[in-house]
């Protein structure tokens, strides 16, 4: 039974509303208090977060950390400690490894390799069908029952519309959400990038807007029918957002994410033929990433989730049309929306922090257990932010196995200064670390 | 060749026609018609570049393009050797950047691309210190095709600026139309495409040209028509109508010639697919000058290697 202080920082909590300086007393992993000058109150630890914003713990539900089978990209230590170093404190991880998670005995492995990675904690997606082949429904209860936090077939979509309704309806019944990757694979093809006058010009397949969109529209429909929870994953163009909206408006059970890369990126990003601006689904124009920006401003998305894909630098490294999909999201999430977004003034700190703690937390329905918010009583996932210290993208910067990253060498002002996982600190930035270093040494002088 | 060039290429490598800038796909055009006098008049230019050597470095068949290199490389006195490497035997991409680091680690002066991936010219630039030439990647780009295309209007048409050029058939897969649309539409000409409505898309129009809703149109007044063949290795099946029915729909043969402008040449990359895209009999037509096209890649070629070593220090 430790107690712990954090104080001297400003609380920005938007599931409470709250943006003020506060301390945060925590208790056994708990946080215990928050309030005004807590530090008469007995503790054994003390953290200065002065100048510094306390905000709940970030939660990305949905990454993917490749073990089990991908261990030269990423483990789920390697993928636990990038997350917490970008500020999350519970990510979700999706269950395309080899095995796929699709059982409860993969789904415990994922749990167990979480807690001895010390770091952000590791929530496994259970698959909606079996090896992911869109065929045999996977067991639910038996998943659930092992820890799973939701389903997902992501990196492919279940192409069989009658299975999708199936899934749904006993989805709905244990109250799991299925996160859908929508994508026509038929209309994907060989394509490579988005189809439009960048793909035309570097002579490149492209995959059209409503490879995305006509799924996102029949699991909507399919969704309203069943009733059963469905968040669309990583919405990438307008047409999705439009089928969305619509069904939305007529009462199905949907939410929907945006990746960060989606809300800053657009196809000009591969003009050079650039392998870490690839990834399903594929960065759009400019109109759909205004879209897409309105969308979550106006609530048509809920919240914002990375799409974490580490892959190795060999695989990358290569050409556009033989690359593997996906690019790291963990370390620049918070930085590259903070600069792009938050710096010019179109959003507020609050606003990113709301779409980053408590929005995804209710989307995976662990808002009911205190996640995404800084409530007494519930885990103490606290990130620490620093705002204004400038520091470049390397890979020496980079804590998973990979670098396939379109932010490398890019300059950023603000990153997680601390963060803690049921109250214990599990990363600390440089200059945090010093900071606590310095007030250790005056401590011990003291006495 | 006594005249010197009055300006360096912009560009150190010649890997897309978009990168070129109108002065630059000038020079190369006049530098062309130079070597050409020059070999017209069996002037020896083989002391031109001494001491260098060309790796040709060919991850896709093709004998035309290589000979051609070769050749243009030969007459320039440039030491050419030959590396054919069909992309299927290797594993795709991986092997492309580290054949491409050991050749250059020999210290070739050229290396001529080609592959089957969109983009490969530009890796291999990223990893080699030798002047690339893209000798066609993937649907991307074959600048030189282009670049004999534009020297081969200019000498039968006159300008190309003003020029109406009809390009007919597979435009998506194809790099040569990439390259011409680039090279036409930089230098003024005014360019229609039309073909298969899946391989002739719309989305043209964002590069500057119209896309015609019939043949006849797209040949109505043309000063130049350019014929491309069905690149059915490239594509998805079903998207490239059957032989027959593309001859009905989009071959070309007398009569609809006689919707193109007066004096108007007929012109294709190779290989010709004859009774196809085109009537066999017109490829004797006066109006055809597809051997010409060949005969001038190898001038173009020059022209090109002669002038990126002088953009290099």
């Amino acid at each position: 039974m430790t107690t712990t202080l954090i104080h001297s920082g400003a609380v920005v909590d938007p599931s409470q509303n709250l943006h003020a300086p506060m301390d945060i007393l925590i208790h056994d992993g708990c946080i215990a208090r928050l309030g005004q000058s807590l530090s008469h109150e007995p503790h054994e630890h003390t953290f200065d977060a002065s100048g510094l914003f306390i905000t709940p713990g970030f939660i990305d539900i949905h990454a993917h950390l490749r073990e089990p089978g991908g261990e030269s990209s990423e483990t789920i230590h390697s993928g636990a400690r990038a997350a917490a170093a970008g500020g999350f404190t519970t990510v979700f991880a999706m269950p395309n490894t080899n095995p796929t998670c699709d059982s409860p005995l993969i789904a415990r492995s994922t749990l167990d390799r979480s807690r001895q990675a010390r770091a952000a904690r590791v929530i496994p997606i259970g698959s909606v069908t079996k090896g992911l082949a869109g065929e045999e429904l996977t067991d639910y209860s038996a998943l659930q029952a092992a820890g799973v936090g939701a389903l997902s077939d992501d990196g492919r979509p279940v192409a069989n519309a009658d299975r999708m309704r199936r899934a749904l309806e006993l989805a709905a019944q244990l109250d799991l959400v299925i996160l859908d990757h929508c994508e026509d694979l038929s209309l994907t093809g060989a394509g490579v990038m988005h189809e439009g006058v960048i793909s035309l010009r570097l002579g490149v397949s492209g995959i059209p807007r409503q490879a995305e969109s006509l799924i996102v529209a029949r699991d909507g429909a399919l969704s309203a029918m069943t009733g059963g929870r469905l968040h669309i994953c990583h919405v990438s163009n307008i047409e999705s957002i439009e089928a969305i909206r619509h069904w939305k408006s007529r009462g199905a059970p949907i939410t929907a994410e945006v990746s960060p890369h989606h809300l800053l990126l657009t196809d000009e990003r591969l003009a050079n033929y650039d392998t870490n601006a690839k990834m399903k689904p594929p960065l759009c124009e400019e109109s759909d990433r205004q879209a897409l920006i309105k969308a979550l401003e106006d609530g048509t998305i809920d919240c914002i989730a990375t799409d974490h894909a580490p892959h190795s630098q060999q695989s990358k490294h290569t050409t556009l049309d033989a690359a593997p999909f996906g690019i790291l999201g963990f370390q620049t999430a918070f930085p590259a929306i903070y600069e792009g977004f938050v710096v010019p003034g179109r959003w507020s700190l609050d606003f990113l922090v709301e779409k980053l703690t408590i929005a995804p937390a209710r989307v995976v329905n662990l808002d009911s257990q205190g996640a995404g918010a800084l409530t007494p009583g519930s885990a103490a996932d606290i990130t620490l932010l620093d705002l204004n210290s400038p520091w470049r993208l390397t890979e020496d910067c980079i804590l998973s196995r990979s670098t396939n990253t379109p932010w490398l060498g890019a300059q950023f002002r603000a990153q997680a200064a601390g963060v803690f996982v049921d109250g214990r600190l599990v990363h600390a930035s440089e200059t945090f670390a010093n900071r606590i270093a310095k007030a250790r040494d005056i401590e011990q002088h003291a006495r | 060749m006594t005249v010197a060039t009055p300006q360096h290429l912009s560009v150190k490598s010649l890997l897309a026609i978009e990168d070129l800038s109108n002065q630059d796909i000038l020079a190369i055009l006049d530098e062309t018609a130079r070597i050409k006098q020059a070999c017209a008049c069996n002037e020896d230019l083989r002391h031109t570049l001494p001491n260098r050597t060309l790796v040709n470095l060919f991850f896709e068949n093709s004998t035309r393009t290589r000979l051609s290199f070769e050749i243009a490389a030969r007459k320039l006195g440039v030491d050419v050797v030959n590396f054919e490497a069909p992309s299927s035997s290797l594993t795709k991409g991986e092997s492309l950047i580290d054949t491409v680091r050991t050749i250059d680690a020999m210290r070739p002066d050229f290396l001529v691309v080609r592959h089957s991936s969109s983009g490969a010219a530009h890796i291999v630039q990223s990893h080699a210190r030798a002047a690339i030439l893209n000798a066609g990647d993937g649907a991307h780009e074959h600048p030189t095709q282009s670049l004999l295309d534009c020297f081969t209007i200019r000498e039968a048409v006159g300008a190309i600026e003003g020029a109406s050029i009809a390009i007919i058939g597979d435009l998506l897969y194809s790099r040569v139309a990439r390259s011409n649309v680039f090279a036409f539409t930089k230098l003024g000409a005014n360019v229609t495409i039309f073909g298969p409505p899946a391989l002739a898309p719309g989305s043209f129009r964002t590069l500057g040209v119209t896309v015609a809703r019939s043949l006849e149109e797209a040949l109505d007044g043309a000063n130049v028509v350019y014929l491309l063949r069905i690149q059915r290795e490239r594509q998805a099946d079903g998207l490239a109508p059957a032989p027959a029915e593309y001859r009905r729909l989009f071959g070309i043969d007398e009569t609809r010639l006689s919707f193109t402008a007066p004096g108007a040449i007929l012109m294709h990359p190779g290989p010709v697919n004859r009774d196809v895209e085109i009537d066999a009999h017109l490829l004797n037509h006066p109006c055809s000058v597809i051997e010409t096209q060949v005969e001038n890649g190898v001038f173009v070629r020059m022209a090109v290697l002669k002038l990126l070593v002088e953009a290099r220090p």
